[in-house]
């Protein structure tokens, strides 16, 4: 039983990271319907950003904090400026050509710039346990990555719930026409939806960079992103939420049950989801006019 | 003006199926025969192996642009196809001791069964939700793969032995050059197969599908079989070039036919040219070119031998999802445009069109 906790806490923590990526993704889809392949990656550069601030420049945790907030930001809005505002309107292989492109491209610079061992972070999270009952020893660092996802995800559903540019980039979302009628600019408003998207990656990678280790490995990450956001409907930011705890709990119970079953598990879960529901628990269906 | 294809008047219509029509594009068939031919008297060892590889990924680029570049289908799956071809094959080889003719085609039959199978949920979805789907099988193939034991016999990877070429096994030396002869064999019907598929009733049926699907309905085409008949051709492509490279290799393990083998082909055929069947073949040769041309440019670099020898799988990665991101920004129909644009050129000189 204390086992089941156990792993319930980790993949839900895993999962919390999880629906942080995935968050991003859905800004991205959801704004510019670009199906984003790079997320891992901008995770993996998010991460090393922090690294460098903080290990390679010696700057004050916070001011590191706020220095690669504001890089990730300015990623983000540099790969729409230079990449894909050219290709607006391509085809969907395009699209996914060309995020595939920028992965392989984010993770060379990654290797040329830290090569390929892991790398030291001095914790950010206090490494102890919490006792809860008898014998039941619950990691703190999980618990309070747990939390800090969940705080975050509020600021950001805050954000587009009350905020002027939320409340654009939600009307944008919803009917780009109508949008662009009520004097909304497209530009700026794709700009924002890929720099939160960046943010909420380096976010999540730092957690997570974390609660593991921080190494190239941490791109492959990216691909539980699709389970995720295909359980929870790709244009549904409660959806991200629902789908990336289900996700991090099922992942990491199967691998309690089986090492290296996890991946293939979701993977499962996708395709059978995608054919009987392919817009997901919480997306809205798609009706197609010709 | 002879050389250009409009301004030809056909007299027969012998003459207006032929494939080529000028006697520029004649000549230029007959230098690259000549290239074909030559090729292996003129490279060493070394440089005629990543020709041989160079095949290999030509065949399977054409067949991954049946399916995405003329029937608009999306795959990230190509590389658990190749898997099960070079797997299929190996074990028909070694345990059952086929013939590699015959273990070939039982692989790319197998493969072209998966690939329709694979391809169903093409039937309900498209664009990137198929895209993710295949993505999903690509990591269930390679699961499978990776897992089962009885594959492998437990040591996770397959040893096939080496081909006994016109009766007797080839030593090292004249080990590429034979491959190089047995490759082109099979690359040449392949391709050409695939150039005339698209003058076919089928071809023209898959191409109708990506043009626009319900169009293609209106019209009598059956949507959901022409999409399934592109699986299997493109994934059938697939597990003959996985068949072959089981048997060139020599080594059959699941660390070759990963996503980033998927990614690779897609890559391929972006840079060669979506819908073209030559452009497969100039992608296939771009991209199996990049990393060693890199590393001799690495190796001329002055000074930094070493480190810059240890960053090389970074560079080369970098480099490839650099032609990649810049094809699709300044050329996104490939290398084969920019060959056409070439040859416009020239032909229209000194007017501009």
């Amino acid at each position: 039983m204390s086992q089941l906790l156990l792993l319930g806490v980790y993949g839900l923590a895993n999962g919390a990271v999880l629906a942080l990526a995935a968050l991003g993704f859905v800004l991205i889809y959801k704004a510019s319907r670009v199906v984003n392949f790079a997320q891992g990656e901008l995770l993996l550069l998010g991460a090393y950003v922090f690294y460098t601030a903080r290990v390679a420049l010696h700057l004050p945790l916070l001011i590191a904090l706020l220095l690669s907030a504001a890089a990730a930001l300015a990623l983000g809005a540099l790969i729409e400026r230079l990449v894909l505002r050219r290709l607006l309107g391509e085809a969907p292989i395009a699209l996914v050509m060309v995020t595939i492109g920028l992965s392989a491209l984010f993770r060379a610079l990654v290797q040329l710039g830290f090569g390929t061992a892991p790398r030291e972070l001095p914790k950010l999270l206090p490494a102890g346990s919490v006792a809860l009952g008898a014998g039941l020893h619950l990691p703190l660092d999980r618990l309070l990555a747990i939390g800090l996802c969940a705080l975050v995800l509020g600021a950001f559903s805050a954000l587009f719930r009350w905020s002027r540019h939320g409340v654009a980039l939600r009307a944008m979302a919803d009917d780009q026409r109508a949008a662009l009628a009520q004097g909304i600019a497209v530009s700026r408003v794709y700009a924002l939806a890929w720099g939160l998207g960046a943010l909420s990656a380096l976010i999540g990678g730092v957690l997570l960079s974390d609660i593991t280790e921080l190494s190239p490995n941490l791109a492959g990450f990216g691909v539980l992103v699709f389970p995720v956001v295909i359980l929870g409907g790709l244009d549904s930011i409660p959806g991200t939420v629902a789908g990336g705890l289900i996700v991090g709990l099922v992942s990491q119970l199967a691998e309690g049950l089986c090492p290296g079953a996890s991946q293939v598990l979701c993977h499962l879960l996708l395709v059978l989801l995608l054919l009987l529901r392919p817009h997901g628990l919480f997306g809205e269906p798609r009706i197609e006019r010709v | 003006m002879s050389a250009q294809a409009t301004g030809i008047h056909h007299t027969s219509y012998a003459a207006e199926l032929a494939l080529r029509h000028t006697p520029a594009e004649k000549l230029r068939l007959a230098l690259l025969i000549a290239l074909l031919l030559g090729l292996p008297w003129c490279l060493n060892g070394y440089w005629l192996g990543i020709v041989n590889g160079i095949v290999l990924s030509a065949i399977g680029a054409v067949g991954l642009n049946l399916l995405v570049g003329f029937t608009g289908q999306i795959s990230l799956g190509h590389g658990g196809f190749l898997a099960v071809g070079a797997f299929t094959s190996a074990l028909l080889t070694t345990r059952a001791g086929w013939p590699l003719p015959a273990s070939a085609g039982a692989a790319t039959l197998l493969s072209a069964a998966l690939g329709a199978f694979v391809g169903l949920p093409a039937l309900r979805l498209e664009g990137v939700y198929l895209a993710i789907a295949t993505l999903a099988s690509q990591q269930i193939i390679e699961f499978v793969i990776c897992r089962w034991s009885w594959l492998t016999g437990g040591q996770g990877f397959l040893d096939v032995p080496r081909l006994a070429l016109f009766g007797e096994r080839a030593s090292r030396g004249s080990f590429e050059r034979g491959w190089y002869w047995l490759l082109l064999s099979v690359a040449v019907p392949a391709v050409l197969a695939a150039r005339n598929l698209f003058r076919s009733a089928l071809g023209r049926s898959l191409m109708a599908v990506r043009d626009h699907d319900v169009a293609a309905a209106s019209i009598g085409i059956d949507v959901g079989r022409a999409k399934l008949t592109a699986f299997a051709l493109s994934s059938g492509y697939a597990g003959l070039v996985g068949a072959l490279t089981a048997a060139y290799a020599e080594v059959v393990s699941w660390e070759r036919f990963t996503l980033d083998t998927s990614i690779q082909y897609l890559g391929m055929i972006i840079v060669g040219g979506l819908g073209s069947v030559a452009g497969s073949i100039y992608g296939a040769v771009f991209i199996g070119l990049l990393p060693p041309l890199l590393a001799e440019l690495a190796a001329l670099a002055p000074g930094s031998g070493a480190r810059l020898s240890a960053q090389l799988p970074a560079l080369q990665l970098g480099a490839f999802g650099l032609a990649i991101v810049l094809f699709l920004l300044c050329e996104p129909r490939g290398i084969d445009q920019l060959w056409r644009r070439a040859k416009d050129y020239f032909g229209f000189w000194p007017f501009r069109y």
